[in-house]
């Protein structure tokens, strides 16, 4: 179930050396679970600190630059600063489930995380329905969303909450076909054996057509699964004030805030593991120093990353119908056509 | 150690059934019966049935209560609570519930249940192949009509939404 580095592997060994088995494990799946959970919560931070040095890029200003060598410490000074805060909460609302609601979020996206292969051996978890497990943890992310607007007594968020469902629901059909078509391609949901595949060649040049077309139906989609412009009518600062996370302040807006940057890193890692072979190296140049794969990983996350960024400060919002045409008119139809091509692709073997 | 993750999850279903029903705040109850689910897909994994598991998660979490609570925020008011039954009723209900569990417990203790000694796990294309086999055991009949009846459902839902423009 996990696999790991050198270095943990004598950890793993000292603690089985030290307490009985089954206690062993617990604490192994406990130290794992707090290790992921610094790097992201870290990560998330500076995937904060990105995007805003890359707005400021695009509309010619500096950005953070004084917190710190080059504003590098800008958001651990922000994230303090939420810490402390206090928390607030409107009149007569559902207090139980307004609490709760944080928690649903960033536990979704930190759980989608534990599957990802950043190299052949750091992996948490490889279930053999990897795929799958991600589409389903992702559905989960969107009841917290929902919870929130609707427990905040509060007309703007409960607005925002509702856009926010309609939007999920409708576009995470296109993520999941469009991620069935490559599974079409690799013939397996694991995420190790996808990336197995990918060794004579990674999947977006395999499929060739078809996974390109693919490729741009998620990136889209995703990019309307994580509410960020050009689809944040959840938020959209002119007409609702700041949407479902209107009410929230201090640390639970600032998870709600994490979950975000995170559901973003999410996104483009799927599309790095499934469209652009996860840690392999192109052309398999650095393949003997395994370790390296997980930088490969990384520099292709954070440059579709860098995608989703570019698409936030470069497109106007869309309206709601126009977002509900793009899905139901436009991308499923494509989708649905594109699964047949690939389909039929695969049985020629006309893959490259 | 498995142990005692069967009896957590199986804490947390019967716990949160019973708050599901009990609570006054219809949007409480959707929540409670969230983790009954989540519960229910933990047993799947459990048993290492994964690809139940992730679909248990999909359809009825990431599905159904999503709709629930798009259903309960359209007509529910934060501010109301449900009405509590008549005392009668609830004694009614009561007993009903005791004869189901009791009928249910004797069907459990006289079944012999017998081990079997599965390391296998069940993969994606052994249950695409079982669903598509015209063999014995195979699953091409139920699968068809499903999908026909999804179809009428869907066509269904079409004329219903339809119907208000004229």
């Amino acid at each position: 179930m996990t696999r790991f580095f050198s270095i943990t592997k004598n950890i793993h060994e000292w603690l089985f050396d030290l307490m009985p088995e089954g206690l062993a494990r617990v604490v192994e799946m406990i130290l794992i679970a707090v290790v992921y959970l610094l790097i992201f919560s870290v990560a998330g931070l500076y995937l904060v600190l990105l995007e805003r040095r890359v707005a400021a890029w695009f509309q010619l200003r500096i950005g953070p630059n004084r917190v710190g060598f080059q504003g590098l410490l800008q958001t651990m000074a922000d994230a303090l600063k939420l810490v402390s805060k206090e928390l607030t909460g409107t009149e007569r609302a559902d207090k139980f489930l307004y609490n709760l609601a944080p928690y649903f979020v960033i536990i979704s996206s930190l759980m989608a995380l534990s599957v990802f292969p950043f190299t052949k051996d750091f992996q948490a978890f490889d279930i053999n329905i990897g795929l799958l497990f991600l589409i389903a943890i992702s559905s989960i992310g969107v009841i917290g969303i929902l919870l929130g607007g609707w427990s905040s007594n509060n007309k703007f968020a409960l607005i925002g909450a509702m856009r926010s469902g309609v939007q999920t629901i409708s576009y995470e059909l296109s993520v999941g076909l469009s991620l069935l078509t490559m599974v079409l391609l690799a013939g397996s949901l694991q995420l190790s054996e996808i990336v197995e595949v990918q060794k004579g060649g990674w999947l977006i040049v395999q499929g060739h057509i078809p996974a390109f077309i693919a490729f741009m139906v998620y990136m889209i989609a995703g990019t309307a699964e994580t509410n960020r412009a050009p689809f944040d009518l959840v938020e959209a600062e002119s007409e609702l004030g700041a949407g479902f996370h209107t009410e929230y302040s201090g640390m639970k807006f600032a998870y709600f805030f994490l979950a975000e940057f995170i559901n973003m890193f999410i996104i483009a890692a799927i599309a790095t593991t499934v469209f652009f072979g996860a840690w392999l190296s192109p052309f398999g140049i650095t393949e003997s120093i395994p370790i390296l794969g997980v930088l490969w990983f990384l520099g292709k996350t954070l440059i579709l990353v860098f995608l989703m960024m570019w698409f936030r400060w470069t497109f106007p919002r869309l309206r709601i119908d126009q977002l509900l045409t793009l899905e139901w008119k436009y991308l499923l139809p494509i989708n649905l056509v594109n699964i047949v091509f690939m389909a039929i692709v695969v049985l020629l073997k006309i893959t490259i | 150690m498995e142990r005692i993750i069967f009896y957590i999850l199986a804490l947390i279903i019967v716990v949160f059934s019973i708050a599901s029903v009990s609570s006054r705040k219809m949007l409480r109850s959707v929540i409670y019966l969230l983790f009954v689910l989540c519960g229910i897909a933990g047993f799947y994994f459990l048993i290492d049935y994964n690809f139940l598991a992730a679909i248990q998660l999909t359809v009825y979490a990431g599905g159904i209560i999503v709709l629930l609570i798009f259903s309960v925020m359209l007509i529910h008011h934060i501010e109301m609570e449900l009405e509590v039954a008549k005392k009668s009723r609830q004694i009614l209900v009561g007993l009903l519930c005791l004869f189901g569990l009791g009928v249910f417990l004797t069907t459990i203790y006289a079944h012999p249940f017998v081990v079997v000694e599965n390391k296998l796990t069940t993969s994606t294309a052994d249950i695409g192949h079982k669903l598509l086999s015209y063999d014995a055991g195979g699953f091409i009949l139920p699968f068809e009509v499903i999908s026909v009846l999804l179809l009428a459902a869907m066509i269904g839902a079409i004329v219903i939404a339809k119907k208000s423009r004229e």
